[in-house]
């Protein structure tokens, strides 16, 4: 079938919170082999999540495997019902979207967080990520909230390098 | 829209209210903004902002010259060939700290520039003190080479006492 089309900004769409999904039926699979179609059609597109094809449910996916260097990963991860149950430590990195084209910016995110989630068949996966993967959840997970990272952007010039700085003067106190 | 672009760039005393004065005066006349960049620099207002919508630098001088007498502001137009929608994407971010001294940025840059460097983005400031100025760079832009030959091409900045990181950028898209 034709590859599903992207909602892209200022659609109002973008900012409807999904719902969970409770039916793991042959809809589900053939909905979630098309999302992945559409993922691997976006230009360079690491992540996908369902509101973005205009399907209000909690689905994402994410595959940190193909990184110019290699980063920690799980690989590729269809995740249903995400939920992030710990937060750690936060940085900022840059960030695109299939659905705002032509930009790019600054977010802070979490460097480690703590998942929870079912797989594609409904059953419980559970995941610690960091860095770019842990980047890559947070992103798709707000997706389903009605978040796009341009809510979140951060001015280049103030937050980048001086909060590096202060980090690293954090952690030589406590050592 | 017109795809005929001017470059207007406007610097003055700071004061709240500049952007909004300076915008409205625009928007009320059918001036339309492109990207835009304003920045405090040593307790100056600056601004450079891509304008169109036919107005040449007579009638944009016309629009702005109530907001620049003003304010005592120095307004300067040049028409630009400019376009929208072409953002590159910076794959490494250089960061550079150190006491300050004439010669930091001129160093740093070149060194990038031999190594074929695109800049896109550059921050500089002084940190510190009036007693011990630091100086902080912050480079973002485009490597063709690995980081560790950008490494390699800064390290006599580091035996000076300069500090310098090296990053690679991992856009993520999704």
């Amino acid at each position: 079938m034709a590859i599903l089309e992207i909602l892209k900004v200022p659609d109002p769409r973008l900012k409807q919170v999904s719902e969970p999904v409770s039916e793991f039926d042959d809809v589900l699979q053939a909905f979630i082999d098309d999302l992945e179609e559409a993922r691997q059609d976006g230009p360079a597109a690491v992540g996908i999540a369902a509101p973005q094809v205009g399907m209000f449910k909690r689905i994402v996916i994410i595959d940190c495997s193909g990184t110019r260097k290699p980063v920690p990963n799980h690989g590729h991860l269809i995740l249903v019902n995400p939920e992030i149950t710990h937060w750690e430590g936060y940085e900022p990195g840059r960030e695109g979207c299939l659905s705002v084209p032509d930009y790019t910016g600054n977010v802070i995110r979490a460097t480690h967080i703590k998942l929870s989630a079912l797989d594609r068949h409904g059953e419980p996966l559970e995941f610690e990520m960091e860095g770019y993967e842990a980047r890559a959840a947070q992103h798709e997970i707000d997706h389903l909230d009605g978040m796009l990272f341009i809510d979140r952007v951060v001015s280049r010039r103030t937050d980048l390098f001086q909060r590096k700085v202060y980090q690293k003067g954090g952690k030589r106190k406590k050592g | 829209m017109s795809d005929k672009w001017q470059m207007l760039t406007l610097i003055g005393k700071d004061a709240p209210g500049i952007v909004a004065a300076v915008t409205s005066a625009l928007a009320d006349s059918g001036v339309s903004l492109g990207e835009t960049s304003m920045l405090r620099l040593g307790g100056n207002f600056t601004v450079m902002m891509m304008v169109s919508g036919g107005a040449d630098e007579a009638r944009l001088r016309e629009l702005l010259g109530p907001v620049i007498e003003a304010r005592g502001m120095c307004l300067h137009v040049d028409p630009i060939d400019a376009h929208l929608h072409e953002h590159l994407v910076p794959n490494v971010q250089v960061t550079v700290s150190g006491a300050d001294r004439v010669g930091i940025v001129a160093q740093v840059t070149a060194a990038l520039a031999e190594g074929g460097f695109n800049i896109l983005d550059l921050d500089s400031d002084v940190a510190g003190s009036a007693d011990e100025p630091v100086y902080i760079l912050l480079i973002t832009g485009i490597a063709t080479e690995p980081v560790e030959a950008i490494e390699r091409r800064l390290e006599p900045l580091r035996a000076d006492g300069v500090s310098v990181n090296v990053t690679p950028i991992e856009t993520y898209i999704g």
